[in-house]
């Protein structure tokens, strides 16, 4: 394999794995607040970006024609118009399930995916089809010998990078990442120590699916093409992302985001049998590694009280 | 003292109205009549529960327990010999029922052994697939095609048992959930197995007879679906019998208790591994089976048949009717496979619709319709 190609492959999975990443985070930070599945996740982040599309059309129509205002538009509305819905869904959906079985909530979640795809499907105009997605970012090529890289592509791995270093740095270093933390880890301690638990849980869910709108809008520009059921499939992927890295933990989530897309790649390129196959073979893998290591990679850290 | 036993009548009045109100929904084909009957009977329950005649219901059931059962059998036997030459009534009442067994066996799953299976679709889809296949490539009496289904999918659920043991809550339900993916994924390219388009399934013989063409009896022409309605039945009556005789029993305690306190029931010299090995692998079987059965006879299968959408279907039908209650899970059946067929006016947003009506469930009534009562040490005498 010449070197062009394998950079190919190799920029080609880093993007997924930086999509995956970004999906899985949002994964395990709602599962540290509340001990929850948000499955509705995936298709959070569809929504996120057709409401992103309708906004470049929005503008379009507005006469703005600037790529840049474009972009910034399309991704501020997509991420803050998420945020809210991800935090309508935790306020009016998973808070009064707490005390229902863990099941009720992933299923409740599950339906409202449902809900969500069906309603883009039915009610966004042509919803049903696939809608072309904008190229708004530079498609200049940057040439490295035989290996080139768009530039559309370099600059998106740098803002998929640069949100995970800035979520790291919030959660980390932050008052609120202080207090995201301490509801993970003790909920009646935080609230003890003057957390107003009801505001973490819903500012979480914000950042969280933001996050995932993010993912979708890159997502977006990156195959400018988009459909209602692309969030499903990245939701399923990015949690099975965040669990082969461990639930509750930020790197794990990252870690299995980029794993999930390597072996993606691998079974797609490296495999002997046809690339068709390379879900089959991703899938099993992750089946496998809950074998070897049953609570992800970065296991949390818990002892079983009786 | 003995007390006075319930009478039979307020069981076999509810058993003879379920049967009637089939008709009647099954024959129903203006938008306003299925409309109507469906309010009507909402209304019809609701006013049972609230002027204690459900109570009544549930003595008598409890009381008379074989007598109704058979009275279910007759019941349903009755409705399919009054749509004798309907096809697609016939072909509604087969696929609740073969749901309904595929859904006892994730009661097992969920409600028994409290094991979490979202890939109820893949193992019904084994089912069919190995179907297909032993009466397209092979020699074997087709007839053994079911058993053989139901072995194939208990058979590749036992791949799953290893990480399934191992893991708990949210990391079971993903080690299913890739799974469920996996399979349609491999169903999709797999060319021996007929790709996107599936398998077409031909000249179904058993002992040299033709099910699938319709059948002369005393000089009426009956639609073939009649002997899968039948067959379905009779699968579904082994399925409910041997379950419910396995939850009567020593077992079915032993899955109790597995399912409320895995570190109690270990305390008490419970093997958790080998319970939740029988419970997965059961319900496994009855999927199998029942996707067997339902191939021979649509006699074409695809893999979008059996996507992961189907299993949380299927998962809802069980969290409808009230995890663990096997009546529960047969009533629901019947509700979420007929009601979107019915519906036609709202095939467009039958899923839109389904979803948002299991949400408002699980938000304002989640133990289901029916939830599963205490155990009663002596059936009858609770």
């Amino acid at each position: 394999m010449d070197i062009g190609l394998f950079g190919q492959y190799v920029v080609n999975g880093v993007m997924l794995g930086m999509m995956y990443a970004l999906v899985a985070v949002g994964f395990t930070l709602f599962f540290g607040v509340l001990d929850v599945i948000k499955f509705s996740h995936g298709d959070v982040l569809m929504v996120g970006t057709f409401a992103g599309l309708a906004t470049y059309l929005g503008l379009q129509a507005a006469g703005v024609a600037s790529p840049l205002v474009q972009v910034i538009g399309v991704t501020a509305m997509a991420v803050g118009s998420m945020a809210l819905l991800g935090a309508l869904i935790a306020r009016y959906l998973v808070m009064p399930l707490r005390s229902a079985p863990p099941l009720n909530t992933l299923l409740i979640t599950l339906m409202l995916g449902t809900v969500l795809r069906e309603g883009v499907r039915l009610f966004y105009p042509e919803g049903a089809n696939p809608k072309p997605f904008p190229r708004l970012l530079p498609a200049d090529s940057i040439a490295f010998g035989s290996f080139t890289v768009r530039a559309d592509s370099a600059i998106l791995l740098l803002a998929g990078l640069a949100v995970i270093v800035a979520l790291n740095l919030v959660i980390n270093r932050t008052k609120l990442g202080l207090a995201i933390r301490a509801v993970a880890q003790d909920e009646e301690t935080a609230r003890c120590m003057g957390i107003n638990f009801t505001l973490i849980v819903l500012v979480t869910f914000a950042i969280g699916s933001g996050v995932a709108a993010f993912a979708g809008v890159m997502n977006g520009l990156y195959y400018n093409e988009i459909n209602f059921g692309m969030g499903l499939l990245l939701g399923v992927a990015g949690f099975s992302a965040a669990i082969i890295g461990g639930l509750g933990n930020i790197y794990g989530a990252i870690l299995g985001g980029f794993l999930f897309a390597a072996l993606q790649t691998i079974g797609a390129v490296a495999l002997p049998f046809a690339s068709a196959y390379k879900d089959v073979f991703a899938y099993a893998v992750v089946i496998a590694i809950m074998a070897w290591r049953p609570s992800g990679l970065i296991a949390e850290k818990t002892s079983e009280r009786v | 003292m003995e007390k006075t036993r319930p009478s039979l009548l307020p069981g076999l009045a509810a058993v003879g109205a379920g049967a009637v109100f089939a008709v009647a929904l099954l024959t129903a084909e203006q938008q306003w009549a299925v409309g109507a009957l469906i309010a009507g009977a909402a209304l019809a329950s609701l006013a049972a529960w609230r002027f204690g005649l459900a109570r009544a219901i549930g003595a008598s059931v409890d009381a008379h327990e074989g007598v109704l059962n058979a009275a279910v059998i007759a019941a349903v036997l009755a409705v399919t010999a009054w749509f004798y030459e309907d096809h697609f009534p016939l072909l509604m009442m087969a696929t609740v029922l073969l749901s309904a067994t595929t859904c006892i066996g994730l009661t097992v799953q969920f409600g028994y052994a409290g094991m979490v299976n979202f890939a109820g679709a893949s193992f019904y889809g084994v089912g069919a697939y190995t179907a297909a296949v032993v009466v397209k490539y092979t020699a074997v009496p087709h007839l053994l095609a079911i058993p053989l289904g139901g072995l194939a999918a208990a058979a590749l659920g036992s791949l799953l048992i290893l990480p399934m043991l191992r893991t708990k809550g949210h990391y079971t339900a993903v080690v299913t959930i890739a799974f469920a993916i996996l399979m349609k994924t491999f169903l999709e390219v797999n060319d021996t197995l007929g790709g996107p388009q599936g398998m077409k399934i031909r000249n179904v013989t058993v002992f040299g007879w033709k099910p699938n063409t319709a059948l002369e009896f005393g000089g009426v022409e009956l639609s073939h679906y009649v002997v899968y309605v039948v067959a379905a039945l009779a699968l579904l009556v082994l399925a409910f019998g041997l379950t419910r005789r396995m939850e009567r029993s020593w077992v079915g305690l032993a899955l109790d208790t597995v399912r409320i306190d895995e570190t109690a029931a270990a305390c008490f010299g419970h093997d958790i591994a080998r319970w939740k090995i029988v419970a997965f692998t059961w319900g496994n079987a009855l999927a199998g089976m029942a996707g067997a059965l339902y191939a021979l006879m649509v006699g074409f299968i695809a893999p979008n048949n059996f996507t992961f959408g189907d299993s949380l279907i299927l998962v809802s039908i069980i969290l409808l009717g009230g995890i663990g209650n096997l009546w529960g899970a047969m009533l629901a059946a019947a509700l979420v496979v007929i009601l979107p067929e019915k519906f036609q006016i709202i095939q467009e947003y039958r899923f839109l619709l389904y979803a948002g009506l299991v949400m408002l469930i699980l938000l304002f009534r989640p133990q289901g319709l029916l939830p599963r009562t205490l155990r009663a040490y002596v059936p009858g005498r609770a």
